[in-house]
């Protein structure tokens, strides 16, 4: 079941008045994040939207402390945070967040992010996915989608298939994995306590779609339409692993049947980075659907969930 | 492991610049945010579910809202100073109940530091 809006806690860990773009999704989502691990938290992160939301000079919209760090050094800071806590015997009541974009996880902060995990450094890892380098101006990344144009992929767009980092997390055998999207605040808030709750267990890895509306091209009213399209089309699966089982959440259930999924093109053509896509460029976005949906089943199929 | 004078000398140096990069909380780290709006929202009060049931049974608008700019209670109420007009809580609203109007035909508002 997923928890009531009256039910949330009223107490914010950012306080409006940010410097992040009007209708940015990185921040809605970082909300929520925050508001579920609450004021006994650290944060490490990485050069990347989020860092504008830690303010410059002497104040900060963010209640509780963070550590604003090299961009290949997120989980090492964390771990470092982590052993630190430990050694004082806080490492229960206080919890660890890397926070990073997907430049800092997919491609600059890999080697780190990985090396703790094969560790199991105790702490949770957010990556806030807006599928491009966005601070410094939509720069392509290793999470940037098919056919996106970017700034440095701006006539055809990426000519690639975006780095599947789930895998890569799952292939470290890690205790809790989970995806969201800024499109589901309550499954934001819920997957991030859950992920509180393996405190002890190692890197828990969370990775959650950020919409950003100068980087895709929308309007700012789109934010949460958006994500929300990219769960509705089937392409972007709200579920968890944990502790090596697959979970599909609730939201995302009825789209292991292809028939309920919404045509991948509504979410497409929403978007002026996807505005030259072509009938063949949407074709290999269809696959690419239907082949992770296909994986998802036989999975399900063989844990006997269906 | 001894630490040498040099050692001590450094870690006070290290623990001074961490004291002179800490940051306080506030409200309006980038200033009132309320002026970046080209239009704002606008409750239709008869419209939204909390104000008819009155009850905290939707509050969609406070819960999507980036900047929490907007109120869980009845009804809703806006903080004009920060919300920056994104307009995301308009295009929620299952009631369509709130409507973003131009910046230049908002009645003035107390607490407003937006608009002109
Ligand atoms: C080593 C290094 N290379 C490049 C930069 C410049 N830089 C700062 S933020 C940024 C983009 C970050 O992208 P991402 O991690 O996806 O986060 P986003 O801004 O999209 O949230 C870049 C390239 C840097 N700070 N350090
Ligand atoms: S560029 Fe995008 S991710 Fe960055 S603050 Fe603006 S909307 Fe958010
Ligand atoms: S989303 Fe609309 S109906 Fe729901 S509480 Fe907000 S204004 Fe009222
Ligand atoms: S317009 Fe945007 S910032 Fe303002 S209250 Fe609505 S959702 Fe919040
Ligand atoms: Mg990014």
């Amino acid at each position: 079941m997923v928890i009531k809006v009256s039910e949330l806690p009223e107490e914010e860990m950012i306080l409006p008045g940010t410097r992040l773009c009007s209708g940015c999704g990185i921040q809605l989502a970082y909300r929520w994040a925050l508001k579920a691990l609450g004021p006994k938290t650290i944060i490490t992160n990485p050069a990347s939207c989020s860092t504008v939301c830690g303010g410059v000079g002497g104040y900060t919209p963010l209640k509780v402390p963070a550590f604003y760090c090299c961009f290949e050094t997120v989980a090492a800071n964390a771990a470092g945070a982590a052993a630190a806590l430990k050694a004082k015997g806080q490492d229960k009541d206080v919890v660890v967040l890397a926070w990073a974009g997907d430049g800092g996880t997919y491609d600059i902060g890999i080697q780190g992010l990985s090396g703790a995990s094969e560790r199991g450094d105790n702490f949770i890892f957010a990556c806030v996915n807006n599928q491009a380098y966005m601070n410094t101006g939509i720069q392509r990344s290793g999470a940037t989608p098919y056919g996106a144009t970017t700034t440095t992929t701006p006539i055809l767009g990426k000519q690639q298939l975006n780095k599947n980092m789930r895998k890569i997390m799952e292939a470290h055998g890690l205790s809790y994995i989970a995806q969201t999207a800024a499109s589901h605040p309550r499954d934001i808030y819920e997957k991030f306590k859950k992920a509180r709750e393996f405190n002890g267990k190692g890197v828990r890895y969370i990775e959650i779609l950020g919409t950003c509306p100068p980087g895709w091209g929308f309007p700012t009213d789109q934010s949460v339409h958006m994500a929300r399209l990219a769960v509705e089309t089937g392409y972007w699966p709200l579920l968890e692993r944990i502790e090596g089982k697959l979970i599909i959440s609730q939201p995302s259930k009825r789209y292991l049947d292809k028939s309920k999924r919404k045509d991948i093109r509504e979410f497409l053509k929403g978007q002026s980075r996807f505005r030259h896509l072509k009938e063949e460029d949407i074709k290999i976005w269809e696959n690419y659907i239907d082949a992770q949906w296909d994986e998802i089943r036989e999975e399900l199929h063989k844990q006997g969930d269906i | 492991m001894v630490r040498t004078e040099q050692d001590i000398k450094l870690e006070k140096k290290v623990s001074q610049t961490i004291l002179a990069s800490q940051q306080t909380p506030a409200v309006g780290e980038a200033g009132h945010t309320g002026e970046w709006r080209t239009k704002r929202p606008i409750l239709h009060t008869e419209k939204c579910l909390v104000v008819k049931t009155g009850k905290l049974t939707c509050n969609l608008c406070w819960l999507y809202c980036p900047e929490n700019t907007v109120s869980r209670s009845i009804p809703p109420k806006f903080n004009y100073d920060y919300c920056k007009g994104c307009g995301i809580c308009a295009t929620e609203c299952p009631a369509h109940a709130i409507e973003m109007i131009s910046e230049k035909e908002a009645p003035s508002c107390e607490g407003n530091e937006g608009g002109n």
